[in-house]
């Protein structure tokens, strides 16, 4: 607690090194588990210390190719599932929303409803459910895995929307609409060429954050048998438990470097609007 | 499409036609998103319900209730609820402590950049791999394990409440700990908001009639954040208990709820089994609405505050 030059302290905000201390601690135990599993990934074989890329050297060996086909598989899978969810929340989630705030305002707290209901519905109780509902559609189908964007796309939803709606709330969608049309524009013209340009970055932030979600997604997987990125690891852990560790850590890494990105930009576009 | 062309005909005269025409249009807009809300959101809902509360043939029953008289199950929901409360009630502490620390840092600089990202792929991206991360930490061979019993020859594993069933991280007191790995970032989430809206008057105010931090946390801080701490806490209860991918990656046993019902769907050819994940998904869907409906009464509490 420093007195002198500086002004006391006063609301919640706490002392410097008070929480410098308190941050630290925090920032070492939530690290330390990453730290266990990337030191573990490139452990030889059985020791408890040491470093070797033997084990990524066995992911180019085709005598022990069988043990990873399925992981591969998994990883094309969930590469398609992403970027079906995605084309899905485009195609279905973002005109009802633009539609909503153009001509129907009073439909988007309903939207807004249905969006964040997947959250209080568990996972596990709409997997149950979507065991039935997947029998029947693969029987037209056959048993195919990048149909689970459809069930992926329900979870997503809440992620999908937040930014979308973000960026529309922070825009004059209404204004925009009536320049545009009292310059001759039509309706679609006035989607295409007005609106949807400027929701490019709520656009983007939920494809990628889309992405994460399809990329960490479980359970659906899981309860109706596909082969997915993680009932990949899953499976992998029994048989190479190092490589399937350092999927995991890489795949952690890639979604953190997404969502830092977001967020990045997120705050880089409230610094150039402060100054104004 | 039937709608449209009889709205449409029911007005054959000239201008008039278009406008109706276009408002059925309009809300055709909306048939796409509706259709596939229903389709994989509300029927999957439904069906896991009413599959709890049928019978083979289709009919209704309430017998499959007699699943909670299993033990198994019991233990299993048990379990389930009271992890879920202690995951809940120690991240929300530890989770608001870390918020109140975070204000010290500038709100749009890198360090909450930094957390804000590595909280929501802690929180909810990780499932699978929080568990290879505990085992690589916690497990028989694992990094702290080691190094305690190197260190202070103390063995880990010797704080398993049931010795018999291996070591501690594969049992319901294990998943403490990978499942605080996955709350406290959500709390820093969820509450991080009610922190920052703390106006630093208030705390202006306080000092200036002469109150001490400490008058300003007791009168002031803890009334205002205690409905969304408490609203917190409820999620964080929520998002504990219908969690699958962590438990599933590090238990066989069907310790938790939802383990049980991914393995009694894996049985359905037994028959009749596989009405029993429906009631079991009541089960939780109670609990849930519970819990959803105490946040929703605490949310409009809070909501009084934050004008």
């Amino acid at each position: 607690m420093s007195r002198g030059s500086r002004p006391a302290r006063v609301g919640a905000t706490p002392g410097k090194t008070l929480s410098t201390v308190i941050l630290v601690i925090a920032g070492l135990a939530f690290a330390y588990p990453l730290y266990a599993l990337g030191a573990f990934a490139f452990q030889p074989v059985g020791q408890h210390s040491g470093f070797t890329l033997d084990h990524l050297a066995a992911l180019g060996d085709p005598v022990r190719g069988y043990q990873y086909r399925q992981l591969w598989e998994g990883i094309q899978n969930s590469v398609v599932i992403a970027l079906v969810t995605v084309a899905l929340m485009l195609v279905f989630l973002l005109p009802a929303m633009i539609l909503a705030e153009l001509r129907y305002r009073r439909l988007r707290q309903l939207i807004e409803f249905v969006c964040l209901l997947p959250i209080s519905i568990p996972t596990v109780v709409l997997a149950v459910g979507f065991v039935p509902v997947y029998q029947q559609v693969w029987k037209i189908t056959g048993s195919v895995a990048w149909i689970l964007a459809f069930a992926i796309g329900i979870i997503v939803l809440p992620y999908a929307f937040r930014p979308i709606q973000a960026n529309i709330s922070g825009l004059d969608v209404v204004t925009l609409s009536e320049a545009s049309r009292s310059l001759g524009a039509g309706w679609f013209r006035t989607v295409w060429s007005v609106i949807l340009p400027n929701l490019r970055r709520g656009m983007l932030s939920a494809a990628l954050l889309t992405v994460s979600v399809v990329l960490g997604e479980y359970t659906i997987a899981s309860f109706l048998q596909q082969n997915t990125f993680q009932t990949g690891l899953a499976l992998l852990q029994h048989a190479d438990p190092y490589v399937a560790s350092t999927f995991a850590l890489a795949a952690l890494i890639f979604v953190f470097l997404i969502l830092a990105l977001i967020g990045a930009a997120g705050s880089l576009g409230r610094n150039r609007k402060a100054p104004r | 499409m039937t709608v449209a062309s009889t709205a449409a005909a029911d007005r054959p005269a000239g201008a008039g036609a278009s406008k109706p025409r276009r408002r059925v249009a309009g809300w055709l807009g909306f048939a796409p998103f509706a259709a596939y809300t229903l389709v994989f959101m509300a029927i999957p809902t439904l069906l896991a319900i009413w599959s709890g509360l049928t019978t083979e043939d289709g009919s209704f029953t309430l017998a499959n209730f007699a699943a909670f008289t299993d033990q198994s199950v019991l233990k299993a929901f048990l379990n389930s609820v009271l992890l879920s409360a202690a995951v809940a009630v120690a991240a929300a502490i530890i989770g608001a402590v870390l918020c109140v620390a975070l204000l010290a840092a500038k709100p749009d600089g890198l360090l909450r950049v930094i957390v804000d990202a590595a909280s929501s792929v802690l929180a909810q991206f990780g499932g699978v791999m929080l568990a290879f991360a505990f085992i690589a930490t916690m497990g028989s061979a694992g990094v702290l394990t080691l190094w305690l019993r190197d260190t202070f020859g103390f063995d880990l594993n010797s704080l398993a409440p049931d010795p018999t069933a291996g070591p501690l991280l594969y049992q319901v007191a294990g998943l403490f700990f990978p499942y605080l790995y996955f709350s406290i970032p959500l709390m820093v989430i969820v509450f991080m908001p009610a922190v920052e809206g703390l106006r630093p008057q208030w705390g202006e105010a306080v000092a200036t009639l002469g109150g001490s931090r400490l008058r300003y946390w007791r009168h002031v801080a803890f009334p205002v954040l205690a409905p969304s701490f408490f609203g917190a806490t409820i999620l964080l209860f929520a998002s504990a208990f219908s969690s699958f991918a962590t438990a599933a990656a590090l238990t066989n046993a069907g310790i938790l709820i939802p383990v049980v019902m991914q393995q009694d769907l894996g049985s359905e050819t037994v028959s009749g089994i596989a009405h029993i994940p429906g009631v079991l998904a009541i089960g939780m869907v109670v609990i849930m609405g519970l819990v959803m409906w105490a946040y929703s009464a605490l949310q409009r509490r809070a909501a009084r505050w934050q004008r």
